[in-house]
């Protein structure tokens, strides 16, 4: 403001102020940060309408709520309980350790074929597609598709798994790929080397730390995912959970959403100890 | 022998770095291509084994149109010809001895190189080029752990391992430091004479050029402006190369013109 006053009887233009400063917004200006807040204000009004929680829904709700927790405490863990629930986190665990070993296995090749600087523009953008395709259907969407294909069981769910590591191992290694020193796959070029050799000495060497890495961090991954797939009837302990649920057992219900946080956690545990270890 | 004739690049850019460069290369001779920075000497040399491509022009080596050459016939000719590089250019994580031996890559099946397969004769040889190159028992360090002098040296081996018809090398030892220059200069030039192969050294050392090559190729612009021995190179064709034919004093003057000079090719030329 003082500024301002000294600049009044300045007759040259004032200068930029030095002594105040305004954050730069991602807005163009104050109309259009209050136009872009109140659209969202709309939208959520809007979102509350549509759905119309109505008062007499909610308390209905809060009751079943109370019920159901009731019910579920304590979590079951008879040696029965404990023995449906081991077994159906095995084929879960085991599951996901076959899925991840294919699905690394399919998405090396897709990640070269997605690597800009390693694929020639038309398999380049085949490559794009596989992992975009990959990425934008969920796990849950693609065990229902395997398990209209192939049936009910841990198959269907493995194959749901397969499909949907592309859309993240091959995204995340072909940009590794992409950042490669180009120079060390010059030099193999230069001596002769066809493609596979340039690929295997040229490149693979500066990416293989990384690849193992995100093998692993998939893996993480692919334990929650097969978990859940067994909802849709593809196998593992998402099976014994829905059974659960069907036959109103809420107590096994909770021992099983336990038993999968347990199992879950150690995993991400595990894979970010060895992630770790690998760096 | 390697014979280029009117070469030309033009960059996707629009960068003309090549305007049409002819130069031949017998025996075993030691020639180094020096000019300014921007020059086009690393394009002339990336040509010759087409790591980039061309736009016109023919490289004739031996009896064989590199230009012409298929990709899988291009690189049977690759194996022919060793490159040394001024970042050297190694796998990085693999062993000294991985990295020598991958010269011999172009003579090896996919299978037998995914299993790292190597002939017993090309181990052989590795282990006396490593000596030669002053490298004894490093074989087996990781490429990593090494100074950039011995990594020079390793990537001299990598090229030599090839026996190769004429080794390409750009900027060796912009990379090092002087006395280090000078030392893997000094041993590349000498292996190359004990092998008899002919040589092409870019380098940004006039000094050095002078001291360890057969002839010198001045490049300015993407056009050779001096082809000579060394003695030949004197202060009238160092302006030539380096300023575009301006005189030493007239061109300290200079300050602000940015106008560009003709070029004369002079002396030998
Ligand atoms: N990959 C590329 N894409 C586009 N233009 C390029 C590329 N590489 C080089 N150029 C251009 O071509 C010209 C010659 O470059 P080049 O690297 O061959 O010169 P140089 O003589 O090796 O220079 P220096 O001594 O700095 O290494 C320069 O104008 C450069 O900008
Ligand atoms: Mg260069």
């Amino acid at each position: 403001m003082s500024r301002a006053d000294s600049s009044g009887s300045d007759p040259l233009p004032a200068e930029e102020s030095s002594d105040s400063w305004i954050r730069p917004t991602v807005f163009y200006n104050k109309q259009t940060k209050y136009i872009v807040y109140g659209a969202l204000l709309l939208f959520v009004l809007w979102s509350a309408w549509e759905l119309r929680p109505s008062p007499a829904r909610v308390l209905s709700g809060a009751e079943a709520a109370q019920g159901l927790l009731a019910t579920m405490f304590p979590p079951d863990f008879t040696p029965e309980a404990r023995r449906r629930i081991w077994d159906g986190m095995i084929e879960s665990v085991a599951m996901s350790i076959v899925a991840t070993i294919l699905g690394v296995a399919i998405s090396v090749p897709i990640a070269v074929m997605a690597a800009e600087n390693l694929a020639p523009r038309p398999v380049y953008y085949v490559g794009r597609a596989i992992v975009s395709i990959s990425r934008s259907l969920h796990e849950l969407v693609l065990a229902i598709v395997a398990v209209v294909t192939v049936g009910l069981g841990p198959l269907a769910g493995v194959i749901a798994l397969v499909f949907a590591t592309p859309g993240f191992y091959a995204k995340l290694l072909a940009e590794e790929l992409e950042d490669i020193d180009n120079g060390q796959a010059d030099a193999i070029r230069a001596v002769g080397g066809s493609r596979l050799q340039v690929l295997v000495y040229g490149v693979a060497p500066q990416v293989v730390p990384r690849m193992v890495g995100l093998a692993i961090y998939r893996w993480d991954i692919n334990i929650r995912a097969s978990t859940i797939v067994g909802i849709v009837g593809a196998g593992g302990i998402g099976v014994t959970l829905l059974n659960s649920f069907d036959r109103y057992e809420y107590d096994f219900t909770l021992a099983i959403v336990l038993s999968i946080i347990a199992v879950v956690l150690a995993g991400e545990l595990a894979s970010a100890i060895i992630r770790r270890r690998l760096q | 022998m390697l014979t280029i004739t009117d070469l030309r690049k033009v960059y996707p850019t629009g960068d003309e770095a090549l305007k049409g460069v002819s130069m031949r290369v017998s025996g075993d001779e030691v020639v180094s291509v020096i000019g300014p920075s921007g020059a086009g000497k690393s394009t002339l040399i990336s040509c010759i084994n087409r790591l980039t491509e061309p736009t016109d022009g023919s490289i004739v080596l031996d009896d064989t149109k590199i230009t012409s050459l298929s990709k899988r016939d291009l690189r049977r000719s690759r194996r022919e010809m060793g490159m040394i590089f001024q970042e050297f250019n190694l796998i990085e994580r693999l062993t000294v001895m991985e990295n020598v031996l991958s010269g011999r890559l172009g003579y090896m099946s996919n299978w037998k190189a995914f299993r790292r397969k190597f002939d017993a004769e090309d181990i052989s040889k590795a282990y006396e080029i490593l000596d030669r190159v002053g490298l004894e028992d490093v074989e087996d360090k990781r490429v990593d752990e090494l100074s950039g002098g011995q990594r020079q040296r390793v990537g001299i081996a990598r090229a030599v391992l090839q026996r190769p018809k004429i080794l390409l090398v750009d900027e060796p030892t912009s990379s090092l430091d002087p006395e280090t220059s000078a030392a893997v200069m000094e041993l590349l030039t000498e292996i190359a004479r004990e092998e008899e192969i002919p040589v092409v050294i870019n380098i940004h050392e006039v000094d050095l050029a002078l001291e360890h090559t057969d002839r010198v190729v001045g490049l300015t612009d993407g056009r050779i402006v001096f082809d000579g021995p060394p003695g030949e190179l004197d202060d009238g064709a160092r302006d030539t190369i380096y300023r575009g034919g301006e005189p030493r004093a007239k061109a300290g003057e200079r300050t602000t013109s940015t106008e560009s000079v003709e070029i004369e090719p002079e002396g030998s030329f």
